[in-house]
């Protein structure tokens, strides 16, 4: 068990959108923080540092994931995706982000990051799942400005404009 | 070109902020040094002493600071804002406090530190000592005689009060066929943006200036007051509002003790210096707003007309009042909403408490104001037999009334007068949209069956776009780009878009060629703030004096270059040429460049820019004729006399889950009117946002403090902001009643959503359960309660 104080840094490797990056943090340092102040990849947002609002989700190997409740250290070795990486290295952008701003799905886009990677794993079955089933998928992430009607309709139609994106 | 005004057009700011490319407060100057607080621990205290020692041997800490420290007018209270003659004990904070704290989460000392996470670990070591006094928090108690007092030097809590008549209401109250008295009460609550605030401040020595970035709805006010403290030009000061991340009111205050420290200890330590907002500090350290006791006598007649009616009430002001009394000055203006009040009278009270200070959060005193109109107009319904539909009609102010005076000051200090509207028609349309008449039948049906639903309306009028003014820059560039700049800063209410709007129709270019910067002093300097639901009326009409000045400087010089009478000349796609002559033409940017007369010696337009130039300035005119300027460019100021009223009606038909006390929205309808529509989007954008924040506000969220001031849930583990599991969709109609004040015709929107939905979803709880709902918000235990009104059957 290794053990280092508050100020001690640790090395560790964080894959975060393709790119691989060796740091050296401090153990107490959350990802929110490395993601946004070490590698300045300020798309991801804090809202409330204690899980609820969902502002710093981000994909941790795939799955959606709460930054602020995570240590960096505790990602050493994983693979992480922000909003960043979402539009295509070309500046396309993804499906959702096209969706997002179709359907109105967000005013001051503080919390948008967050519900962009908590939708990315699910948006292709969003089409199949009722509203009740979509709002539940999308209950972890607060938003302030919306009412989330555009956030709901942005997701729901998603797949859509993958699919077109892809006929064109 | 397609005219885009009133059309949906997709938000230009959105590809940048789905993108990650947003810059809002905390993502700028990541070399800053950070900063945290010592706050209150107590919401009424002596502090004896401050032991910093502890603090100063942590590693990474640069400098702490506690009042002692501060000079000049730092060392002063922080200013109160909007004076009003009812202020009687107008008390403001010092920036670190003094030798008393009058709330818990009052700023005592400041540590800035290489991170946040030193800068806390430093906090934690500070030792104050103080000498708790009891503390006073509920409203009613502190407006009592002899009751305790919030702050050690006064004699009592009344921070201010105020009264105003219309007609005679004693005499009228005196003779009416019936007479009512009513308590209503709402609580506490707060905006809660999903970004707290955050203030970021870097000094240059070398040439002494300041450019502040602060996560503001008023960066250029923001700018003028530190300059006066800085005692510096306005010039060496910058303030930048980026990308905010919503306000809802609590980002305008004018001063957080924050926004000036930090801009304080920049110059002071000569390095950049940031401060955050954790969620927690935004609990107890920013404003909050809502909490209001109203009595109500109000005399009606047979019919449910109401020949006058009385409030009484009392605003918590919490511990300071930096806004003044504008909450409950709004509220009493607005309390008459939609209804012809010939006698009508407030007094009010503004109490002070151990407790975050007050000042308007989104709807600014109005949901008070409408809980207490339209429960007032149920109750009166239910005490005569009558519908309250009916009771709604006879009392509404007609199409030909207009315009109307209300009677009573509005929150500028001028007379409140609505401007235009079409109450009977907003009223007719909700009741249609909801089938109000087929719903006796239904909750009758479903009664039987042993559940409760209920139908609620309620109706507002929401005074919006007032002065003093807003300003814009635009300038058209060499390439064909346009840039407008507006002084107020946004919030989420998508300006860059509808501002550029107006302009590409204005100008007839590609809307996304038009870029928009709002709040940031170096474009423009002067401004005043995104509040009030005043952007779109007072900037955007600043936007459209601009373009238009714009438009008849390129006509004018277009028709020097291409030879052709001023009249003859149009604009078209992005270029300036001749009617019937299609040929004859100039694009926008190249006419900029070449109504510029100096030399270019780079860029692809330069050689034919000064080829034109030549015939431009042929005429022996000196190069920049009198009254021209050079390029194209504008800037205007529009500044209204008075508000612009815009109003709607909301009905909502709830069940209560038998079991779970859950309030279930089976439908919720909105029928509103903000005058004509910039952009329907971002309109229905505004009005689900804000019907979202009311349902917060109705039912999930409320701050609740204990009777020694301390917040019970300072987290949103415990301020239940609703998730989309819990908001339904709205069904939105719309009336477009033009507001014949300003040019475009329009009203504000950005609060509209929030102000009715509390007061609707009492009344339908109230028709559900049928009995009164006197106090908001609601909650399942407290429809346990009243599902279960005999304790030994719980």
């Amino acid at each position: 068990m290794m053990y280092a104080g508050p100020a001690e840094r640790v090395s560790i490797t964080l894959t975060v959108n393709g790119d691989v990056h060796e740091l050296a943090v401090e153990t107490r340092w959350l990802l929110s923080d490395v993601l946004r102040h070490q590698l300045e990849l300020t798309g991801t947002h804090v809202g409330c540092e204690h899980g609820v609002c969902g502002c710093c989700t981000v994909l941790v190997d795939g799955r959606p994931a709460r930054s602020c409740l995570i240590f960096a250290v505790q990602a050493d070795g994983a693979d992480v995706r922000t909003v960043e990486g979402l539009a295509g290295r070309d500046g396309r952008l993804h499906p959702l982000q096209t969706a997002f701003r179709r359907h109105h799905g967000l005013q001051c886009g503080f919390c948008t990051p967050g519900f962009l990677m908590a939708a990315l794993p699910i948006y292709r079955e969003a089409p199949a799942m009722t509203d009740q089933e979509l709002r539940g998928a999308l209950g972890g992430q607060l938003c302030r400005c919306t009412g989330y009607v555009g956030i709901v309709e942005a997701v729901r139609a998603a797949a859509a404009i993958e699919a077109e994106g892809d006929a064109t | 070109m397609t005219r885009l005004f009133g059309e949906p057009v997709e938000r230009l700011e959105d590809l940048r902020l789905l993108t990650g490319r947003g810059r809002y407060t905390d993502d700028f100057a990541h070399d800053a040094a950070q900063v945290a607080f010592v706050r209150s621990e107590h919401a009424h205290a002596q502090i004896r002493d401050i032991d910093v020692t502890g603090a100063l041997d942590v590693d990474g800490v640069l400098a702490v600071y506690t009042h002692e420290d501060l000079d000049g007018d730092f060392a002063n209270p922080l200013p109160l804002l909007v004076p009003h003659e009812g202020i009687v004990a107008p008390r403001t904070q010092y920036a670190l406090a003094t030798d008393e704290v009058c709330y818990a989460g009052e700023t005592i000392a400041m540590v800035v530190a290489t991170d946040r996470y030193v800068a806390e670990d430093a906090v934690a070591r500070i030792r104050v000592t103080y000498e708790p006094h009891p503390a006073i928090v509920d409203l009613g108690a502190a407006a009592e005689p002899g009751a305790r007092v919030a702050h050690a030097d006064l004699k009592d809590n009344v921070a201010g009060q105020f009264s105003e008549q219309k007609g005679d209401v004693d005499a009228v109250l005196a003779m009416a066929p019936h007479l009512f008295e009513w308590r209503f009460e709402i609580e506490r609550s707060a905006s809660t943006p999903m970004e707290g605030r955050a203030v970021v401040a870097r000094y240059d020595a070398s040439d002494d200036t300041l450019l502040v970035y602060d996560s503001t709805q008023a960066p250029t006010g923001i700018r003028g007051g530190l300059a006066a403290l800085f005692g510096v030009d306005l010039e060496r000061v910058q303030v930048v509002a980026p990308d905010v991340g919503g306000g809802f009111g609590v980002k305008i205050m004018q001063f957080y003790p924050e926004e000036v420290l930090i801009p304080w200890a920049a110059r002071r330590l000569g390095t950049p210096v940031k401060w955050t907002e954790d969620r927690r500090e935004h609990f107890i350290g920013s404003n909050h707003e809502r909490k209001q006791i109203h009595e109500v006598r109000v005399g009606v007649d047979d019919d449910g007309r109401i020949l006058a009616l009385e409030t009484r009430f009392l605003h918590d002001s919490g511990a300071y009042c930096p806004y003044g009394l504008i909450v409950p000055v709004i509220t009493s203006a607005q309390l008459p909403g939609p209804y012809k009040l010939e006698h009508y009278r407030y007094k009010f009270r503004a109490i002070y408490t151990n407790t975050v200070p007050t000042s308007p959060y989104r709807g600014a005193g109005r949901p008070q104001a409408v809980f207490v109109m339209e429960r007032t107009i149920e109750r009166v319904a239910r005490e005569l037999g009558l519908d309250s539909a009916d009771v709604r009609r006879r009392n509404l102010i007609q199409p030909d009334e207009f315009p109307y005076d209300v009677g009573v000051s509005f929150q500028d200090g001028g007379p409140t007068v609505y401007d235009s509207g079409d109450y009977p028609r907003c009223l007719e349309l909700l009741l249609d949209a909801v089938a109000y008449t087929d719903f006796d039948v239904e909750r009758k049906r479903a009664a039987a069956a042993g559940r409760r639903v209920g139908l609620g309306i309620g109706a507002y009028v929401e005074g919006t776009g007032i002065g003093p003014y807003e300003g814009a820059a635009i300038n058209v560039l060499g390439d064909g780009t346009v840039t407008v700049a507006t002084g107020l800063s946004t919030q989420g209410q998508a300006h860059e878009t509808v501002f550029a709007q107006i302009v590409a129709d204005e100008l007839d270019v590609d809307i996304e060629r038009v870029q928009v910067t709002t709040g940031d002093t170096r474009r423009i300097g002067y401004g005043v703030g995104t509040f009030a639901s005043r952007s779109a009326v007072v900037a955007g009409n600043a936007v459209k004096k601009a373009a238009t000045s714009v438009r008849q400087q390129a006509l004018e010089f277009a028709g020097r270059v291409l030879e052709a009478d001023r009249d003859d000349v149009e604009l078209v796609n992005g270029t300036a040429r001749v009617k019937g002559s299609p040929q004859t033409a100039i694009p926008l940017g190249r006419l900029a460049l070449v109504a510029n007369p100096l030399r270019y010696a780079y860029g692809a337009e330069a050689t034919e820019a000064t080829e034109l130039a030549r015939k431009a300035y042929a005429s022996g005119d000196a190069p920049l004729p009198e009254g021209s300027t050079p390029g194209l460019n504008a800037v205007e100021y529009y500044s209204p006399r008075c508000g612009v009223f815009g109003f709607g009606m909301h009905a909502a038909i709830v069940e209560i889950d038998p079991d779970t006390c859950n309030l279930l929205i089976r439908r919720y309808v909105i029928v509103h009117d903000c005058g004509r529509v910039i952009n329907p989007l971002v309109v229905d954008g505004q009005v689900r946002g804000g019907f979202a924040q009311g349902l917060g506000g109705a039912f999930y969220e409320r701050i609740v403090y204990d009777d020694t001031g301390q917040i019970q849930n300072a987290s949103f583990m415990d301020f239940l902001i609703p998730y989309a599991t819990e908001v339904p969709e709205p069904e939105l109609h719309h009336t477009e009643t033009p507001s014949p004040n300003n040019e475009l015709g329009v009203k504000g929107v950005g609060e509209a959503g929030v102000i009715p939905v509390s007061t609707v979803i009492a009344n339908a709880v109230a028709d559900a359960l049928g009995r009164p709902i006197d106090s908001m918000p609601l909650s399942p235990w407290q429809l346990f309660d009243m599902l279960h009104p005999d304790p030994a059957e719980r």
